[in-house]
């Protein structure tokens, strides 16, 4: 079983031991914004939601709790909760990933000495989206909080942590506990042993006494107390990790990309931590037992939300399907290529004041060619980052395994193989994130033997060929360099307030 | 013979009164101006927002004539919204069965697939989304066929090919075949397209009970059929239910 806790909703998946779907509930929660820029979420609505969907998934399956192997635990990363230990209530909303409440904090941390110490011992560049700005500004913008986390009396949990907790009892004796994928976002862990990282938790002013144990993936060991007692809880994984593991991306060099409002690409780098020249993130990809295996990551803040943004602010569409038929009414782009920097541009360039451009506008140039250019714009991304993360490799990857919900756009898959110059596969169960974080449960509870036992359940459902002729690519790819300069140039020019 | 059908022509007046004048109006304005109760007209515009004949200004909560009725006579689904809507169905259709999954959807006097799923036994296939199949020699061509009077006229009309000696070419035998499809609800076929393979269909429908599209397996004769060469039942339950699975989806998020 596993509990996929995403930014938008929860879900309970049942799967078989052949990794098929046996069973799906799901409930989305509310999203607030109090202010400009603040994104929350009710920590105690997403328990109450884990609260309805467990048992659900149980009845649809037709199972009972003691039917259940092993319970692994997936989640929206970078998002926390701070919550009191004796209470459990929660001390406020939870602040989530897109919340840039932090712009100002972080342009200040920026400026402070051991800037460089930090990247280098987290592997991730200061950003809004990583849970240790966020958390400061809690700790500074809270009456009387510091204090009450210094004690202890607080506790900080990233959603893995929070309903573990809540799940194994809570008040009374609930773990406090995260993975180390999740702790690899919070920006407080140190890569190369795994653990908080005193000199990163005296950067940010971060108590340790509020902070939870970093396991290795597949050693949670809790039992569930609540919702559905008796359950073993044996792992968690942040979901882009997760769905990593679901795509059984065992082997150093292999790459995984999930196109959904945005897009994730995790590169497996083995038992070596590869430090990026390139503008990418260093991040674990799992761990299972002792070893860690290590990833790199290039994430693209627009995918499917530029096509969404293309159907609402532009209205040339009325559903996000339809982009593709729309497109197919032009041979080509026309010379037209959109950047899709709605809030600057993230890997490999790392632009926070970039903003999009829409560039070759020309009288010829019609609503099939923008769709073109929409699509596009997320094969561009892509081949910006794979390209890096073959850089830091040092070996070219000799496919690309997809999911999410952009993979139903079979004009954008041919493109993304075309522009890699790789095939581009799917894989038949399309939910891997909540599979990964099955994967990992079951593996360390013995449902399946060995990593190759999972590899096995692994089948094709899609495989799309490039078939662009090499000219073609690198011209287009030239062009679509110098939209990312023009994009640059903006950004330079933008007057400083 | 029965009696008009109240209802239909109650809608047919709210349509008649959105489409003159201002074009928006209330709740309130659309009952009053039709001697409707209020729950009566709500009922009938939620009817109509559902099949996409009437709007509602999220602001304003007025209602307006829907575009679906400015091209009627056009496709009513997206190929590729139907893909992105039945994804996950088919991708369970193909780990239950073991076979290739297509759907298919009618485009100029053939089978346009529109989504493909491998066989999941990661053989060397090749994706076929954009192929042409004949409509009247597979078992998606003939879940098309059976529900669009139109098409199978046309069919009727058209010398049918012979692909092989399994083929049916004859148009009266084409007709049984079809009227057959229609009292079961799937369509089989044994070698009529490539010899040593069979399939299996289903029809995908919107609500009212159109037939928009076709989702179907195929494979090896001896996989599909039993000894008397008939589809096995535990697949055409499979493919059944994956579309009404499908069916579903498309009704839920209209």
């Amino acid at each position: 079983m596993a509990i996929d806790q995403g930014t938008t909703s929860t879900r309970c998946i049942v799967f078989d031991q052949n990794a098929r779907l046996v069973a799906v509930a799901q409930r989305e929660h509310r999203q607030y914004h109090p202010r400009p820029g603040w994104v929350e979420q009710d920590a105690v609505e997403i328990w109450r939601n884990v609260d309805r969907i467990m048992p659900q998934a149980l009845r649809q399956a037709g199972i009972t709790a003691d039917q259940v192997v092993a319970l692994g635990i997936t989640n929206q990363r970078e998002t926390f909760v701070l919550w009191d230990r004796h209470t459990g209530v929660p001390i406020g909303r939870a602040i989530v990933w897109e919340d840039i409440r932090t712009e100002e904090l972080v342009a200040q941390l920026g400026k402070q000495p051991g800037i460089e110490e930090v990247r280098e011992r987290c592997g991730l560049p200061l950003a809004t989206y990583f849970s240790a700005p966020s958390l400061r500004w809690m700790l500074d913008n809270v009456a009387g909080l510091r204090a009450k986390a210094e004690r202890g009396d607080v506790l900080f949990g990233t959603m893995d942590t929070w309903l573990i907790w809540n799940l194994t009892g809570g008040v009374n004796g609930g773990l406090h506990v995260t993975d180390v994928t999740n702790a690899s976002r919070t920006m407080l862990m140190n890569l190369g042993s795994r653990q908080w990282d005193p000199m990163l938790l005296d950067f940010f002013g971060v108590p340790a006494a509020m902070l939870p144990e970093i396991r290795p993936s597949t050693e949670i060991r809790g039992t569930t107390t609540r919702v559905v007692p008796g359950i073993s809880i044996t792992a968690a994984l942040g979901d882009q990790h997760a769905a990593l593991f679901g795509q059984t991306c065992f082997e150093k060099g292999s790459i995984k990309g999930t196109y959904g409002t945005g897009g994730f690409l995790l590169m497996n780098t083995g038992t070596e931590l590869v430090r990026s020249k390139h503008g990418l993130l260093t991040t674990i990809g799992y761990q299972i037992g002792g070893e860690p295996a290590y990833a790199l990551e290039g994430s693209i803040a627009v995918a499917g939300s530029l096509v969404q943004w293309f159907r609402d602010n532009l209205g040339l569409i009325h559903s996000a399907p339809e982009i593709e038929t729309l497109a197919r009414t032009v041979k080509d782009n026309g010379g037209c290529y959109i950047v899709p920097a709605f809030s600057g541009l993230f890997a490999p360039h790392w632009l926070a004041q970039a903003r999009g451009l829409v560039v070759g506008l020309t009288s010829y140039i019609n609503k099939g060619h923008l769709a073109r250019a929409v699509l596009e714009a997320t094969g561009w991304q892509t081949r910006e980052v794979v390209d890096a993360m073959n850089a830091d490799l040092g070996a070219p990857t000799p496919v690309l395994k997809v999911d999410g919900g952009m993979t139903a756009d079979h004009l954008l898959m041919q493109f993304i193989a075309d522009v890699l110059d790789i095939p581009v596969m799917r894989p038949l169960v399309a939910e891997t994130v909540s599979l990964g974080a099955a994967y990992a449960a079951g593996l360390a509870a013995g449902y399946w033997p060995d990593l190759e036992g999972l590899r096995r359940n692994w089948h094709l459902a899609a495989r799309w060929n490039p078939v662009m002729d090499a000219r073609h690519r690198e011209d287009e790819y030239a062009n679509w360099k110098r939209a990312i300069e023009l994009t640059f140039a903006w950004a330079r020019s933008t007057p400083s307030t | 013979m029965p009696g008009p059908i109240q209802s239909i022509e109650r809608a047919a007046a709210v349509l008649r009164l959105l489409a003159r004048g201002s074009g928006h109006h209330g709740l309130t304005e659309i009952a009053d101006s039709l001697g409707l109760a209020r729950g009566t007209a709500h009922g009938i515009l939620r009817t109509l927002q559902r099949v996409e004949f009437v709007e509602q200004d999220q602001t304003t909560g007025r209602y307006r004539l829907g575009a679906a009725l400015l091209h009627l006579g056009t496709s009513y689904l997206d190929a590729n919204e139907l893909r992105s809507r039945s994804i996950n169905w088919a991708d369970t259709l193909a780990a239950r069965s073991g076979q290739e999954v297509r759907i298919g959807m009618h485009h100029d006097g053939a089978v346009l697939v529109v989504h493909h799923v491998f066989r999941p036994d990661d053989s060397v296939q090749t994706l076929g989304i954009g192929a042409m199949l004949p409509l009247h020699a597979t078992a998606l061509g003939k879940v098309l066929l059976a529900y669009d009077p139109d098409l199978s006229a046309a069919a009727r009309r058209r010398e049918l090919t012979s692909l092989t000696r399994r083929t049916i070419t004859r148009a009266q035998a084409l007709e049984r075949v079809l009227t057959e499809v229609r009292a079961q609800g799937w369509a089989g076929e044994a070698e009529e397209y490539m010899p040593g393979e069979a399939s299996i269909a289903a029809p995908i429908r919107i609500p009212g009970g159109l037939v928009v599209g076709a989702i179907g397996i195929s494979g090896p004769v001896d996989r599909l059929c039993d000894s008397a060469g008939r589809p096995r039942a535990t697949l055409v339950r499979q493919v059944s239910q994956a579309a009404e699975a499908v069916t579903t989806s498309l009704v839920d998020e209209n």
